[in-house]
């Protein structure tokens, strides 16, 4: 079977959508922000199961408002007993204090509960955590970057690395809009996208290189075309076992692999686009032709 | 390495047999990152360099016009005459005054000459080489508090050279290791005195029991340097918990002089900065021993006996990150990640079935293969299994058909053109290795750099993900190549259609 799909006729309109959707997300990342977990913005965070029938979230946050610890948040996590609360705490070093709130809140509530998690980042860490974070995502594309500049043309470097900020850009942005958690997991799930999308443009250059190479009549405009058709089957395959893996995670992996598996959907869904639509138009509009890639070979 | 890994699935655990270890957020435990506050220790160090310093010229017989510390500056004086001859002895090599490290070309001071003042300050290495040695003096006082506490197979490692990693399996409350850790436990016995100009300074201390203010001398009549033991005890005659503690022989000696000549006066018993109690001294104390009474609870006593024990820190610890996670939430975490690891497992696997249709099989043939590579090489590496890390073993088993796809789609674009199915076959694999490895590689370097920067938990994903990729590149090329070939071999003349 033969697949022949006319993606080049999509290039435009989809690099239009595309750059709608980055500029959507930087003015979300720009006027919202990012919504920091305590990994990067400090605090406590208590996990807390809260033994009865059908606990009420008021309840619980009226009780904590009690215990004077400021600006707090409360939200389900998961299932109904189970809830995460965050709150700043300047003073970290006090280490009778989860014992004391504990003390504190089973006089101020009534049902039974008990702490599954409790994190307390310093504003030191939080601040080395989110420079390493991002330095973290900055080498592995300026390492993208290098790599597909050793193995290909820097017109293909140039695409790729294009196609990998349009996935993370429009992945955070995604994340900014509707305010989920950011966390040392997510930053490990952006770097897993990077891998990940450039594992598939890479695919699909290889076959526009090999296609170059072997015809000299085809214009790159058709040739992109012909080669995301030939590596098509590929493409989707492996976007589905990768998807079917992750929505497995998101389904049944719990509450604390939701966000990194949902960044990762994202991701994959992102990068198997963006290697099609944004990769393969670029390298049209850098003028590839066979010349670009023979001159390597001499 | 198979029977390896499938002692883990069964979860037999033999002593002999190495087994993943499971990362904190599995198993539930704390993580502590602690942080040495190491501005009083650089403090004390500069104010011995001036005694130092003081005593070093007056044996040499230079004279030093004015001696001072300034902040962190050490300010010195001298007659224009002598200039030369101090540079000299401060830049010289085998000086003592000012040590040079040859591993590090430096000078433990960095010295700065302005016409006749000398302005001394820690150099950079300097300041190394004091944090250094207190954090390794922290660590083994750390572990100490730590192994009477009696956690099961504590972590202690040092972090940079000013912090300290404590991952503390299997405890769900670290409260009582927190206060402990959080104790200089710098304790002295010193007197009360009635005079604000004693010759070595006095200092006023809040009594802790009674709250009311003694003024007492700096002077250290015995320290926590000096005791060889402390123990909980109950004193019956008043009925209430102490701490009695043994002198060394030195502490002994002065201890029994100390008390001698001050009968009457008080004697503070001060820790950390505050006095835990202040007896009048009633009789000499000669056999050195003694006991420390300050309205204990039993628990209180058994703390402070394990503090004296373990021996004070160099500088104030503080807790600068804590990640707790109780056993259950860790269960539940296995749970949830041994689900999705099948459930997602299957459903990739009926998916290739469904395509594939033979060659599927033999694809998620060598997927089972890959996965139990994996989990082997985990086990022998004894890698810490953490949640994310169970997520990188799924996404691998999402990815890792990847590779064979690239086979089969390229063998099917081969048979096309080739009759000849041996050659097809062949081709297949040659032309799509290239690719394969492009892939694969910007993942690995994806993982790598999440390796170094990554923290805990998310070391674990990219460890699973790093072996995950190596393990699917050599069950690619081995094992479903030569399924594959057989396949082929025995099908020779007959029409292959991959679907």
């Amino acid at each position: 079977m033969k697949k022949d799909y006319k993606f080049n006729q999509y290039y435009g309109s989809s690099n239009v959508f595309s750059i709608a959707l980055i500029l959507l997300s930087l003015m979300f990342l720009i006027f919202k922000g990012l919504n920091y977990g305590v990994d990067f913005k400090g605090g406590t965070l208590i996990e807390i199961r809260v033994e009865s029938e059908k606990p009420n979230i008021e309840v619980l946050r009226s009780s904590f408002n009690k215990l004077d610890l400021g600006k707090i948040s409360i939200k389900n996590f998961g299932s109904d007993n189970d809830f995460v609360v965050k709150f700043k705490r300047d003073e970290l070093n006090d280490p009778e204090f989860i014992k004391n709130l504990q003390k504190k809140l089973s006089q101020e509530l009534i049902q039974d509960f008990s702490f599954r998690r409790v994190e307390n980042v310093g504003p030191k860490v939080s601040s080395e955590l989110l420079k390493a974070g991002v330095t973290a995502i900055c080498l592995s594309l300026m390492a993208m970057l290098i790599y597909i500049w050793i193995r290909f043309e820097w017109q293909f470097s140039v695409g790729a690395i294009a196609a990998l900020f349009h996935d993370v850009i429009i992945t955070l942005g995604i994340f900014s809009a509707l305010s989920l958690e950011i966390n040392l997991s997510i930053v490990a799930a952006v770097l897993t996208i990077v891998g990940y999308s450039m594992n598939d443009t890479v695919v699909i250059y290889d076959r526009v290189r090999e296609n170059l190479k072997k015809y000299s009549d085809i214009k790159i405009f058709d040739l992109t075309n012909l080669s995301i058709n030939e590596t098509l089957s590929r493409t989707i395959i492996t976007s589905s076992t990768t998807l079917l893996a992750l929505v497995s995670i998101f389904l049944f992996g719990g509450e604390i692999l939701k966000g990194f598996s949902l960044a990762m959907i994202l991701g994959v869904i992102l990068g198997t686009y963006s290697s099609i639509f944004i990769a393969n138009p670029l390298l049209v509009f850098f003028k590839v032709s066979q010349k670009t890639v023979l001159k390597e070979d001499n | 390495m198979v029977m390896v890994s499938s002692s883990n699935f069964l979860n037999l655990d033999l002593d002999k047999q190495k087994k993943i270890k499971l990362g904190l957020d599995l198993q539930g435990g704390s993580y502590l990152l602690l942080e040495l506050d190491n501005e009083p220790v650089i403090k004390q160090k500069l104010q011995s360099k001036l005694l130092e310093i003081k005593s070093y010229f007056l044996k040499n017989k230079i004279k030093i016009l004015s001696l001072k510390l300034d902040d962190k500056l050490i300010k010195l004086k001298v007659s224009k005459s002598d200039v030369e001859k101090i540079k000299e002895i401060f830049n010289d090599k085998e000086s003592t005054i000012n040590p040079y490290y040859f591993q590090f070309k430096s000078h433990q001071l960095d010295v700065n000459i302005n016409d006749d003042i000398f302005t001394l300050e820690l150099s950079k290495y300097g300041i190394i080489q004091i944090k250094n040695a207190s954090l390794d003096q922290a660590i083994e006082i750390v572990r100490k508090r730590v192994d009477e506490v009696g956690t099961n197979e504590p972590n202690i490692l040092k972090r940079g050279n000013d912090r300290i990693l404590l991952e503390l399996p299997g405890l769900d409350n670290p409260d009582r290791i927190k206060s402990l850790l959080g104790k200089t436990a710098n304790l002295t016995f010193r007197l009360e005195t009635k005079s604000s100009n004693e010759s070595f300074g006095t200092e006023k201390l809040k009594l802790m029991e009674t709250g009311e203010n003694l003024l007492l001398s700096k002077r250290v009549i015995i320290s926590g340097e000096n005791l060889v033991d402390a123990s909980p005890r109950m004193d019956t005659l008043n009925n209430q918990t102490v701490v009695s503690f043994t002198l060394d022989r030195v502490g002994s000696k002065r201890f029994a002089q100390a008390t001698k000549r001050n009968i009457g006066t008080r004697l503070a018993i001060v820790l950390d900065g505050q006095i835990i109690s202040a007896p009048v001294i009633r009789d000499i104390i000669a056999g050195g021993s003694g006991q420390i009474s300050g309205g204990f609870t039993f628990q209180s006593a058994t703390d402070l006996a394990l503090l004296l024990r373990s021996g004070a820190l160099p500088a104030p610890l503080n807790i600068i990150e804590e990640r707790t996670v109780g056993p259950d939430l860790g269960q539940d975490s296995i749970n949830a990640g041994i689900l999705s690891l099948i459930i997602g497992f299957f459903l990739v696997i009926g998916f290739m079935t469904l395509k594939y249709r033979i060659f599927g099989i033999i694809a998620n043939f060598t997927l089972i293969i890959n996965l139990i590579l994996l989990i082997s090489i985990l086990t022998l590496l004894e890698a810490t299994l953490t949640l994310p890390g169970i997520a990188g073993i799924i996404l691998t088993v999402g990815m890792a058909v990847d590779a064979n796809v690239l086979i089969f789609e390229r063998i099917k674009e081969e048979t096309s053109k080739e009759k000849n199915n041996l050659i097809a076959f062949d081709n297949g694999y040659s032309k799509s290795k290239i690719t394969i490895l492009d892939a694969n590689i910007t993942t690995i370097i994806a993982a790598i750099i999440l390796f170094i920067f990554g923290s805990g938990p998310v070391k674990g994903f990219s460890i699973t993900l790093c072996v995950g990729i190596l393990t699917t590149l050599f069950s690619v090329f081995f094992i479903a190549r030569l399924l594959t070939s057989i396949y082929v071999k025995i099908n020779k003349h007959k029409e292959i259609i991959i679907k």
